[in-house]
């Protein structure tokens, strides 16, 4: 007789549902469609789209340019966008859906791109770069929510933190004329708001989001103060040295991808070292194992003796050194000055990164770049003397961060006792 | 010889509560020792005194003569006391291994985990006690029964030489308890001391080798299983004489009321947690739904009341279809459900008695005129319930969060039975209540079936089951894998059932132990 039960079984009736099915052919037809009536009617025959594929300022790693057909182009995109989308509506492409979605995305951004620059040329290694380099607060952003939330509190004052930090790291670069200086400057502010948070989150069991909002709106009301009051007025106070682009010895010299990886901004490298260190530290040491632990299930944590608060604190102090990093990047990394709002809404965009990618460091990364490229077109194709205007171009990378947050979202894996404050019996 | 752990007057109180109340207790070295209590008696605030999530208030505790005082768990892992939790203090998103030696990680290189190390010795513990478990499985892949493994192996892991079990059989079927009882032998057998809580009888009966009894935070007695019988220790426990018997008489089943077809329930990764279910249940017939919990029972009672959506299939109540119905509509047809989570879907916990009595008929005349509620007619009505289904609260207007789990379950059955109803879904109805609750609430429920209405019972307690249905519908993995009538299957029968052994085998299976008794 056999005694060993087992759970229900985890067989699926379909991998997609019908309806997304359906819903996912639809929208690839309309893309294919939407190229086709749009962008191919709209070019002449002989229209040529060139892509420039070195950034530029750069002599090292340089390639020759992209020069294609503009209409060829534009209709082999729209043809397989409707394949794809026949095949789907057809038979379905399973658990390859979602891929192929963003695969059809990424030819209708495509098309979009080559459309705008018939008979023009468009930078598109700069284009990439500025993406990369848009991306750095977002994925920082990212990883800051990441270490907190992994511990069980939820982190909305990224924003916030970011903002500090960016003012912050300006005023002390100026004043030291350092930008590491500045760096840490910057780091230690946003520290100590991630601290108020942890403390009233903590120790007050306060709604985290309540305690991350006030945080928010703290940090935009004291650097618009300091920053009218001061850094406005005495420009001195708000020209902090930026930290210099530095080429990777070897890597730069790749063409296409050497300039705009290994030929960068600091920011960039650090992202890069974070990714690895948040990658290893949470996932295959002690320290991770038990910060992760405090956010699954704070209290089998404390039955096995693990500090649930003190884990949980040091991990939103963590996050706050993170987003302090991210901050800094804004007026130490790119702008070189500090204005009113300069975080532009980057520390939630950070937070959406962060659960699109399934609050893991590589998703997170991933997703960063995304909504980062999608920044980049935004700001480039203004350039371009688009007919579209600015003002919509601006609404990009929001737009895209809805769609992405409404469509693809639902499975993701929070921590379970994510946002839960823990109280010992 | 010195007992291996002595409590000296522990006393612990909370605010308006006595919970322990000079409490002497010695467990010996290698003894099973039961502590027997109703819910709501103090054992388990005594045993989080013992593992050190709370502070006794007076009272001392010896380790093998020596006092000590336990602050945290980690005080208590080091004087070797371990402890299995009624609710799994086990990581779903973890593996075996993390689980294990998660706080004593073995680790490497710094503080990198060493996770071959750790597994290695997971396997040790479990071929020397015979726990099955696989290393790198994770938790959530693992049935009920293999977590509690994982929280045995978690506890000698530690080198715990003192085992609490805090209720372990609650989600277990009958099979699993009895493989559990011959693990807990085999741990004492090997020298280890264990506390075994629980309020099951019979369970107290078959394994312990000393009982003892609290009620109201008092040890009220001790006896061996020799000395004792069910109906002794059942009335140590709450204090009277308990009739555990149901009575019922035979009837005959009237007209179909309500009928399942091929019903397919689906959660929200898809997938499926109700597999081709049908069932038909007739006027005047209990149906009892047998199974471990998590095998698609809740999800098919939801689907019935309207709480969920099916998949496929067809769900009829009194001829018309109710598939896609609003619970409302549902309701209105002449139906009421017990939930099997009172306190999250069967009542609003900070709104008063008479409001939460009134749920699902407020909005209608002689609750309601127009959009006014009519409070004077609500507490009249609140009133007569209180006193009709003996529900015991200070006041119609107190909130029923204040209210003891037997009294707000019994708030629900009032709210329920008092309606008009032919058809009655009751899902745990006797979850987590003292003996005199269940009493009451099993007495409630014939009755109504006596009246004609048809009821369908939803119990994983086997013992519920089989004195309540007439007939009796196993649900394994999601499948209905059998439907019998109760006067031609044993509860062994059943209970093999439930682990998932086909009728014909369990059939046959439990034809050899009537030769044989063997359980």
């Amino acid at each position: 007789m056999s005694t060993s039960t087992q759970a229900i079984k985890h067989e699926r009736i379909y991998e997609v549902s019908p309806t997304r099915k359906l819903v996912m052919g639809i929208i690839e037809i309309i893309i294919g469609a939407f190229i086709f009536i749009v962008f191919v009617r709209t070019v002449s025959g002989a229209a040529k789209t060139t892509f420039v594929m070195t950034p530029g300022g750069i002599n090292i790693g340089q390639a020759g340019n992209w020069i294609l057909p503009t209409q060829l182009t534009l209709i082999i995109l729209a043809a397989l966008a409707l394949i794809i989308g026949a095949y789907q509506l057809i038979k379905g492409f399973g658990r390859a859906t979602n891929a192929l979605v963003g695969l059809c995305g990424l030819f209708l951004v495509f098309s979009f791109l080559t459309w705008q620059t018939a008979d023009q040329s468009l930078n598109l290694a700069g284009m990439l770069t500025s993406a990369v380099l848009l991306a750095v607060p977002i994925t920082l952003g990212a990883f800051s929510g990441l270490l907190s939330e992994r511990a069980g509190v939820i982190n909305i004052a990224i924003e916030g933190l970011m903002l500090m930090a960016s003012m912050v790291g300006a005023l002390i670069g100026s004043i030291t004329q350092n930008a590491w200086i500045g760096l840490l400057g910057g780091i230690f502010a946003s520290v100590l708001l991630a601290g108020i948070h942890a403390v009233l989150s903590i120790k007050y069991r306060i709604n985290q989001v309540i305690s991350g909002t006030v945080i928010n709106i703290f940090a935009a009301g004291m650097t618009a103060f300091l920053s009218q009051k001061f850094l406005q007025t005495n420009q001195a106070l708000n020209s902090p040295p930026l930290f210099p682009r530095i080429p990777i010895p070897g890597l730069a010299y790749i063409p296409v991808i050497g300039p705009i990886f290994f030929n960068t901004n600091i920011f960039v490298y650090i992202m890069f070292i974070l990714l690895i260190i948040i990658q290893v530290a949470l996932f295959a040491t002690r320290w991770g194992l038990r910060l992760r632990s405090v956010g699954e299930h704070p209290k089998a944590a404390d039955t096995l003796g693990i500090k649930v608060a003190p884990t949980r604190y040091m991990a939103v102090l963590l996050s706050g050194v993170v987003a302090g990093i991210g901050g800094s990047f804004f007026t130490l990394g790119s702008v070189g000055r500090f204005e009113e709002g300069i975080t532009a809404g980057k520390g939630f965009i950070g937070l959406a990164a962060m659960i699109f990618g399934n609050w893991t460091p590589i998703g997170s990364l991933g997703a960063g770049f995304l909504f980062g490229f999608a920044d980049a077109i935004g700001s480039k194709l203004s350039l371009l003397g688009s007919n579209i205007p600015a003002q919509f171009m601006g609404m990009t990378p929001y737009l895209i961060t809805m769609i992405v947050l409404a469509g693809f979202i639902g499975k993701g894996q929070a921590p379970a006792a994510d946002g839960e404050p823990y109280e010992k019996e | 010889m010195t007992p291996i752990l002595q409590l000296k007057g522990i006393t612990k109180r909370f605010p308006g509560v006595l919970a322990n109340d000079h409490i002497d207790l010695d467990l010996r070295k290698g003894e099973i020792l039961a502590l027997l209590g109703e819910n709501g008696a103090g054992k388990t605030t005594l045993m989080n005194i013992l593992y050190g999530l709370y502070q006794p208030d007076e009272g001392e505790i010896f380790i093998e003569g020596e006092k000590v005082t336990i602050d945290s768990p980690t005080d208590a892992i080091k004087t070797g006391i371990g402890m299995v939790h009624q609710h799994f203090m086990l990581i779903p998103v973890f593996t075996v291994t993390e689980n294990v030696m998660l706080g004593e990680e073995t680790i490497k290189y710094g503080d990198f985990l060493d996770r071959k190390k750790a597994a290695k010795r997971i396997m040790d513990i479990s071929e020397k006690y015979n726990l099955q478990v696989a290393p790198n499985d994770y938790i959530r892949d693992l049935p009920v029964g293999v977590q509690q493994r994982v929280e045995i192996i978690k506890l000698l892991y530690r080198d715990a030489e003192i085992l609490i079990f805090d209720e372990p059989t609650a989600v277990l079927t009958p099979q699993e308890a009895d493989e559990l009882f011959s693990i807990m032998r085999s741990l004492s057998d090997q020298g280890n001391s264990i506390i075994f809580i629980t309020h099951k009888l019979r369970e107290v009966l078959d394994i312990a080798d000393r009982i003892m009894v609290i009620r109201r935070g008092a040890v009220v007695g001790e006896t061996t299983p020799d000395q004792a019988d069910k109906n002794s220790l059942a009335a140590m426990m709450v204090g009277r004489d308990v009739n555990l018997e149901v009575e019922k008489t035979d009837k005959e089943p009237g007209d179909l009321v309500f009928s399942v077809k091929n019903l397919v329930v689906a959660d929200k990764f898809q997938n499926i947690v109700v597999d081709n279910a049908s069932l038909d249940v007739h006027a005047g017939e209990i149906v009892g739904i047998a199974g471990v919990q998590g095998n698609g029972q809740t999800e098919l009672v939801e689907a019935i009341t309207g709480l969920r959506k099916s998949a496929e299939g067809e769900i009829t109540l009194l001829n018309q279809d109710i598939t896609k119905a609003s619970p409302r509509q549902i309701t209105e047809l002449g139906s009421a459900h017990v939930p099997e989570d009172r306190q999250a879907d069967g009542l609003v916990l900070p709104f008063p008695v008479a409001e939460n009595l009134v749920l699902c008929t407020y909005y209608k005349e002689p609750f309601s005129k127009g959009v006014i509620l009519q409070y004077k007619t609500i507490l009249d009505h609140a009133e007569k319930l209180i006193e009709d289904f003996d529900i015991r609260t200070p006041s119609a207007m107190t909130p029923v969060s204040s209210l003891s789990g037997g009294n707000q379950q019994k708030v629900i059955i009032a709210r329920e039975l008092s309606r008009p109803i032919d058809f009655l879904v009751a899902s745990q109805p006797t979850r987590g209540l003292d003996v005199g609750s269940i009493e009451y609430i099993h007495k409630r429920i014939v009755q109504k079936r006596d009246e004609g209405c048809a009821v369908l019972l939803v119990s994983p307690e086997l013992d519920e089951i089989m004195e309540l249905s007439d007939r009796i519908v196993v649900m394994y993995r999601g499948q209905i894998i059998a439907d019998l009538p109760n006067k031609d299957v044993t509860k062994e029968q059943v209970g093999l059932m439930m682990a998932g052994v086909l009728p014909e085998e369990a059939l046959a299976e439990g034809d050899q132990h009537a030769v044989e008794p063997a359980l």
